[in-house]
């Protein structure tokens, strides 16, 4: 194979590259095994260490965990996503009087860290006499307010993505812009945008995990408490791996629902074709949230 | 303003730390990233192998799970004891190297291969194609993305202030501490990171405009 960086390789090189492969993978072993070993030594795969988890009590408590992550992320992913289309309809209006203040929304909640708006709920509110305001709310109204501007941006930068043509036909076909907007655009823009919505909503489950940094009784708060049972002989690194997995299973998941969709999108007959189609998301991901106001992919 | 100017020494030492964490994390991200970013496009499938390994995997964890590790489980590995502040900055690096690998990676793939076998035919050595050619024009896709990979470097150093670095996040402890109305502190300290990243952004769009070419 042959690449911007490098020619097809001829006889020499074919044998110079295999000898920097297998290199590489000792040099990776060497790594790995050195961990391993660390974990071993230190004795975390010792029989004492996993008692813990062979009990039926501790895996409800896990489930419970991570049905606790499930809930918060999808409350959020769904009001942001609603939040999302209602601040870009905000932005894209016609009107200075409604698009300026919209803008200054969606540009202050992109650029205030997660965390600090969880702290902003969590422990702002409640003084102020809003008591209702539980971890879970907090983790929930944090999530929507940010992804829901990030969420504003994707839409708005696959409106601006498609041909000036299609809004300009629209309007001459005599549809009014809510016309426009609901039958034309919106459903082309979401289109396009689908795999970065969906990387998106992967960086929103990350985001939950923020939770147990406000006590939210999720599951690295789990993995904190068992860690400790001292009685188990405080397996904070069995429950790492434990609870670890499950949280990155789940986001690989959803990250192979995206890479499905985009590879779906794009051979589709419908989507414009593309030289650079794969890295697009990333690219596109980044540009929508934080700064990058072209919002386009890479030229 | 009273909340900002009675702390201000809280505020001073929160946002120093958070910068330090900014700085020293960006920099061995952006080490870290260009290796694993030249591992995932190289020739040798090895390498591209555990290139990409690494990336998909860091990127799918949750920045909270591996401070986390290195915050609770690392100390138990008996391994040479380091300070939080210390293991915040590997935790950072190792999670931002990813993104800064991808941007990497799709920066030289948006370099079209005509590019590079012209700069062959005409004779030009490796060095030179990637000196004069290829790297020139990836730069310019690189940058305005790379850009956005350190805002969220720098929004991402809240999380050290969890696990027992005084940064920025961490001032709202030390504000109930005092009895100070949180909610105007961490507004306070909401504003002032906005202030950052449009400080940032500001910077990606000069750059951007510098850099930008015509294709």
């Amino acid at each position: 194979m042959s690449s911007v960086l490098f020619d097809t390789p001829g006889p020499k090189a074919i044998i110079r590259y295999r000898w920097i492969g297998a290199a590489t993978v000792i040099v990776v072993a060497g790594i790995l095994a050195f961990i391993v070993f660390r974990f071993i030594e230190t004795g975390q795969f010792t029989e004492a260490k996993w008692k813990l988890y062979t009990f039926p009590r501790v895996w409800e408590q896990i489930l419970q965990a991570t049905g606790a992550t499930l809930s918060a992320f999808a409350v959020a992913a769904v009001c942001s996503i609603v939040l999302g289309l209602i601040l870009a309809i905000g932005r894209l209006s016609d009107h200075k009087v409604i698009s300026v203040p919209f803008t200054i929304f969606i540009e202050f909640f992109r650029a205030v860290p997660v965390l600090i708006l969880m702290m902003l709920m969590y422990y702002g509110l409640p003084p102020l006499g809003l008591t209702f305001v539980t971890p879970f709310v907090s983790v929930v109204v944090a999530l929507t307010l940010y992804n829901g501007a990030v969420f504003s941006e994707i839409f708005r930068a696959g409106i601006e993505s498609l041909p000036k043509g299609q809004g300009e036909a629209a309007y001459a076909i005599g549809l009014r812009k809510s016309g426009v907007m609901r039958l034309i655009l919106f459903p082309q823009a979401i289109r396009a945008m689908l795999p970065v919505i969906i990387a998106q909503l992967v960086v929103a489950l990350k985001d939950t995990a923020l939770g147990f940094l406000i006590t939210y009784q999720e599951l690295l708060y789990l993995a904190k408490q068992f860690g400790s049972q001292a009685m188990y002989g405080s397996p904070i690194i069995p429950s790492i791996i434990v609870m670890g997995s499950i949280y990155i299973v789940l986001c690989l998941i959803l990250s192979g629902v995206a890479k499905i969709v985009e590879v779906r999108t794009r051979r589709s007959p419908r989507s414009p074709k593309e030289e650079v189609a794969p890295e697009v998301t990333t690219t596109q991901l980044l540009g929508v949230q934080y700064g990058d106001h072209s919002g386009n992919q890479a030229p | 303003m009273n909340v900002l100017l009675d702390n201000l020494d809280l505020f001073v030492t929160g946002f120093r730390n958070t910068l330090l964490l900014f700085v020293v994390s960006g920099f061995f991200a952006l080490i870290l990233g260009t290796i694993v970013g030249a591992m995932r496009v190289s020739p040798v499938p090895a390498m591209r192998l555990f290139g990409t390994i690494y990336v998909n995997t860091v990127r799918n964890t949750p920045l909270t799970l591996i401070l986390f590790f290195f915050a609770f489980g690392y100390p138990k590995l008996g391994l040479p004891s380091v300070s939080y502040t210390t293991l915040a900055i590997i935790g950072l690096s190792l999670y931002t190297a990813t993104y800064v690998a991808e941007v990497l990676r799709s920066g030289v793939n948006t370099v079209p291969i005509g590019q590079a076998e012209a700069a062959r035919a005409i004779g030009l050595p490796f060095t030179q194609t990637m000196t004069l050619v290829i790297l020139p024009q990836a730069f310019r896709a690189v940058l305005p993305p790379l850009f956005s990979v350190l805002i969220a470097l720098l929004k991402n150093t809240t999380v050290a202030a969890g696990f027992s670095v005084a940064e920025a996040g961490a001032i709202r402890a030390n504000l109930s501490e005092r009895g100070e109305p949180l909610l105007i502190g961490l507004l306070w300290v909401a504003l002032i990171f906005v202030a950052l990243v449009s400080l940032l952004s500001l910077a990606q769009r000069a750059f951007e405009k510098k850099w930008r070419i015509a294709r």
